[in-house]
């Protein structure tokens, strides 16, 4: 009987190489970015930290400071969530359009493949699709908003359009992963019956696919809820704004409330999105 | 019904699911296939359900040769004939009521198909659907919370409420308690001979086949291997047609040697052979 | 034969107790909060198709193209995109330095609950294991709430403009991810070959090195590399708060209204997260 033969592990050759490599990048990138870990534990760096933390407390409580943190917050708040809507608006289509088993490819398509230039055509969709997905969620958020701000002016409104367009390529990409990894059985089934491709979406794909966009979307509220924050420095609202003003301004203690006022908020999007999640998936 | 000359199926790996298979299906017949794992049998349900494209060969459906089918008529020729699968295929999230009303998707609009997600379009066909299948009280359940035996039922379900000319069954309880099997391999056939259904079923179990079914056919290896009544079907066919598959030849043992693996729970139909 | 129901129930979801009012109030929850935040967040979608807008769009794309490809801008953009990396590298180090201690304690299984805790005595369970678990979850919990460019903010303010700070934020918000992840991770392993090298008679070290870290070590690396894939993108962005790398480029060339240079910009951080995506998709598909 012929020896069985090992299948190709990952072996001591490769992880020394990629050991190796991966000590490298880090010499190389401690010394370019001036890692001043000698600094940072010595005196100097210390006690310019220490001194500006003592700058930050008491944190700033007054009526007019908490009435900024307050609308700061819901601001931020509603761009998150008009914003990751926008998005699930944006990503639904896109996903239909980057799911190759709908399009071309797989069970729905193996009695009758679509004939070439069908598929050409298709193909053609399924490239767009990716390509728009993948141009909206490279671009960072804050370049979005820039360039938002830029179109139709500050305010929360390109917040919201930046977070809608970025999240949108993000969750497009999540919800046609889903889609294509459907289980196949059910489609077959209905298929058999002689029904449409939209039907055999809608009876068979969506039900299987739903529950997964939805912790997908809730699971990037969270991440849009930072976000959101963060826009406001490039002019798009909610408590980045004010963050950034407090800031220029030396403000520290009204920063430090602003600051809590994130950790709050924050704190709350996490949590209703676990609860969520956990009821509705 | 179906006229199957030289179908052969080749996979893109050069596997060779069927080699050569010609065979006639007259309307209203009840047809048995039988063979070891791997003989082709589940490729040549597929292809004559129309979801697979033979490699050669010409399939003919009522007198149609499949090849030449608009898009349209193919889905028209889909509706007639209704599929049952080993594992049952069902939408596990959806609620039976939808699983056994989708049988009406090949008749409906997409608006109609939409519309009855929210409101189910005629409850009522899928609860007498359900009566007639014998879990009437399941209409509302969620189909993944059925048990193996339930499920298969709702999947009959559905084909009732589809009403085809053809029923095909590929192995429908090869995953289902042996003690059930009986009883719905009986209620596959009755319901088809009440409707004068074309049925034809693949089956693992040579005693249920051979006890139900006025025609045997037996594949191997794609081909067919014989196709006889049951009383013609010999032991040393069966031997010859199940050889180098030790599992099925231990169940053909314990048939040869008199003992029924079921019971003695078999009933054959007025009207057919023994 | 049981009776046929002749039409459907009123309550479109019988048969699941405690379903029916949820996702009614959850509707009316979610409507109303939409049309609030609709307010909130000045949503115009008028303001998309105005002149102004239009006028705005154009003079965006026209000025795009074509891309500014002029050799010194090329390698002083090249030298950013090298530099955001190097950050993104050392950001995640750092987060791993800072996360994975700090995870360990905030593992209730290894800090005071479970087999191998089962002989402590409860003082020493709650002084020894639970007070130092709620701190590490505490200090996690800061540490990843407080997004990377408010922790980069404060540390341009206290050390100096540069990498350097982004490093920092970096290592201390992603450190604050990664531990809480590790700690779930952990937590999660599967309970029954500990009991059974605990049964055999292993010391807590054999039982944590042979039947927690092997369970553990693929999830661990692979959101690790992910947390790179993310840490790139955060070190782009976090120059805009003046710590380096692309960022800081991008929000000059758009504050000068250089559109040709924004899109080379735009390119290079395209190449460069395709890339990291490519890197890390191969190192998890080995090691998972």
């Amino acid at each position: 009987m012929a020896p069985v033969a090992t299948t190709a592990r990952p072996g001591r050759a490769w992880t020394l190489w990629v050991g190796g490599g991966f000590v490298a990048l880090l010499v190389w990138s401690a010394d370019a970015t001036r890692m001043d870990l000698a600094s940072l534990g010595s005196g100097e760096a210390l006690r310019q930290i220490t001194l500006y933390v003592a700058k930050l407390f008491p944190p700033d409580l007054s009526r007019a400071t908490l009435r900024e943190a307050g609308l700061g917050a819901v601001e931020t708040f509603a761009i998150s969530l008009i914003g990751s809507l926008f998005a699930v608006m944006l990503a639904l289509p896109l996903a239909l359009l980057a799911t190759r088993t709908l399009l071309y490819r797989g069970i729905l398509f193996e009695a009758r493949p679509p004939g070439l230039g069908v598929r050409a055509g298709r193909l053609a969709l399924y490239g767009v699709g990716k390509g728009t997905l993948n141009l909206l969620r490279t671009i960072p958020e804050i370049v979005w908003a820039l360039i938002f701000v830029f179109m139709v002016g500050l305010g929360p409104f390109p917040g919201v359009l930046a977070l809608g367009v970025h999240t949108g390529g993000v969750l497009g990409k999540l919800f046609g992963e889903v889609l294509e990894d459907v289980d196949a059985a059910p489609l077959e089934a209905l298929q058999a019956t002689g029904a449409s491709r939209f039907t055999i979406l809608v009876y068979g794909v969506l039900p299987q696919a739903l529950p997964q966009f939805v912790s997908y979307a809730l699971y990037r509220w969270e991440v849009n809820i930072r976000a959101a924050a963060m826009m406001g420095f490039v002019g798009a609202g909610g408590l980045g704004q004010r963050i950034y003003v407090a800031i220029s301004l030396f403000y520290e203690r009204e920063l430090m409330t602003l600051i809590l006022a994130i950790y709050l908020i924050v704190t709350l999007v996490d949590a209703l999105s676990a609860y969520l999640r956990a009821r509705l998936v | 019904m179906y006229e199957l000359v030289g179908l052969r199926k080749v996979f893109r790996g050069g596997e060779v699911a069927l080699d050569s298979v010609s065979l006639t299906v007259g309307r209203g017949e009840h047809v048995a296939f039988i063979g070891p794992s791997g003989s082709g049998k589940t490729t040549l349900f597929r292809i004559l359900n129309l979801t697979l494209r033979p490699t050669e060969g010409t399939l003919v459906l009522d007198g149609q040769n499949v090849a030449t089918l608009s898009d349209a008529g193919l889905r028209r020729a889909r509706r007639r004939i209704g599929t049952i699968y080993q594992q049952q295929n069902l939408v596990g999230r959806l609620r039976v009521v939808h699983n056994v009303l989708a049988g009406n998707l090949g008749r409906w609009s997409a608006a109609a198909a939409l519309a009855s997600l929210v409101r189910p379009w005629n409850a009522d066909e899928a609860a007498r659907a359900l009566a007639k299948v014998g879990i009437p009280g399941k209409l509302w359940a969620r189909t993944d919370e059925l048990s193996g035996g339930q499920q298969q039922r709702v999947a009959i379900a559905r084909v009732l409420v589809q009403n085809p000319d053809i029923i095909l069954a590929d192995e429908p309880v090869s995953s289902v308690d042996p003690s059930l099997a009986v009883t719905i391999v009986s209620l596959l056939r009755d319901l088809s001979h009440e409707s004068r259904k074309t049925l034809l079923m693949n089956l693992h179990s040579v005693e249920l086949a051979l006890n139900y079914f006025p025609r045997i056919v037996g594949i191997r290896d794609g081909l067919v291997h014989f196709d006889l009544a049951p009383d013609k079907v010999s032991a040393d066919l069966l031997a010859e047609l199940y050889v180098g598959h030790r599992d099925d030849e231990l169940a053909l043992e314990r048939i040869q040697h008199g003992t029924n693996p079921f019971g003695g729970a078999c009933r054959p139909l007025p009207g057919f052979a023994r | 034969m049981a009776r046929i129901p002749s039409a459907a129930p009123a309550d479109p979801f019988p048969g699941s107790p405690g379903n029916s009012r949820f996702p009614w109030l959850l509707a009316a929850v979610f409507l109303a909060s939409v049309v609030l935040s609709w307010r909130a967040a000045q949503v115009d979608p008028r303001l998309l198709v105005e002149g102004d807008t239009l006028a705005n769009v154009a003079r965006f794309v026209r000025g795009m193209f074509p891309p500014q490809l002029a050799g010194d801008f090329l390698v002083l953009m090249v030298r950013s995109a090298i530099e955001t990396v190097q950050i993104s590298v050392m950001g995640t180090a750092i987060a791993v330095l800072i996360g994975f201690p700090l995870g360990l304690l905030a593992t209730s299984s290894l800090t005071w609950t479970g087999i191998l805790h089962e002989r402590t005595s409860r003082a020493g369970r709650w002084a020894l294991g639970f007070v130092p678990y709620a701190a590490a979850r505490a200090v996690l919990s800061v540490f990843r709430s407080i997004p990377e460019y408010v922790w980069a903010f404060m540390f341009v303010r206290a050390v100096g403009l540069g990498p350097f700070p982004g490093v920092l934020a970096i290592g201390v918000a992603y450190g604050g991810m990664l531990g809480k992840v590790y700690s779930e991770i952990l937590e999660n392993v599967n309970p029954r070959p500990l009991e059974t090298l605990h049964a055999a008679g292993a010391s807590k070290l054999g039982v944590v090195l042979y039947g927690l870290v092997p369970q553990a070590l693929p999830n661990v690396i692979a959101y690790t590399l992910y947390r790179w894939e993310c840490a790139i993108r955060a070190s782009a962005i976090l120059g805009f708060v003046g710590a380096g790398g692309l960022g800081q480029q991008i929000e000059l060339s758009m504050r000068m209204f250089q559109f040709d240079e924004v899109l080379t910009l735009l390119g290079i951080l395209f190449v460069l997260v395709a890339g990291v995506d490519l890197i890390s998709a191969k190192i998890r598909a080995r090691v998972a």
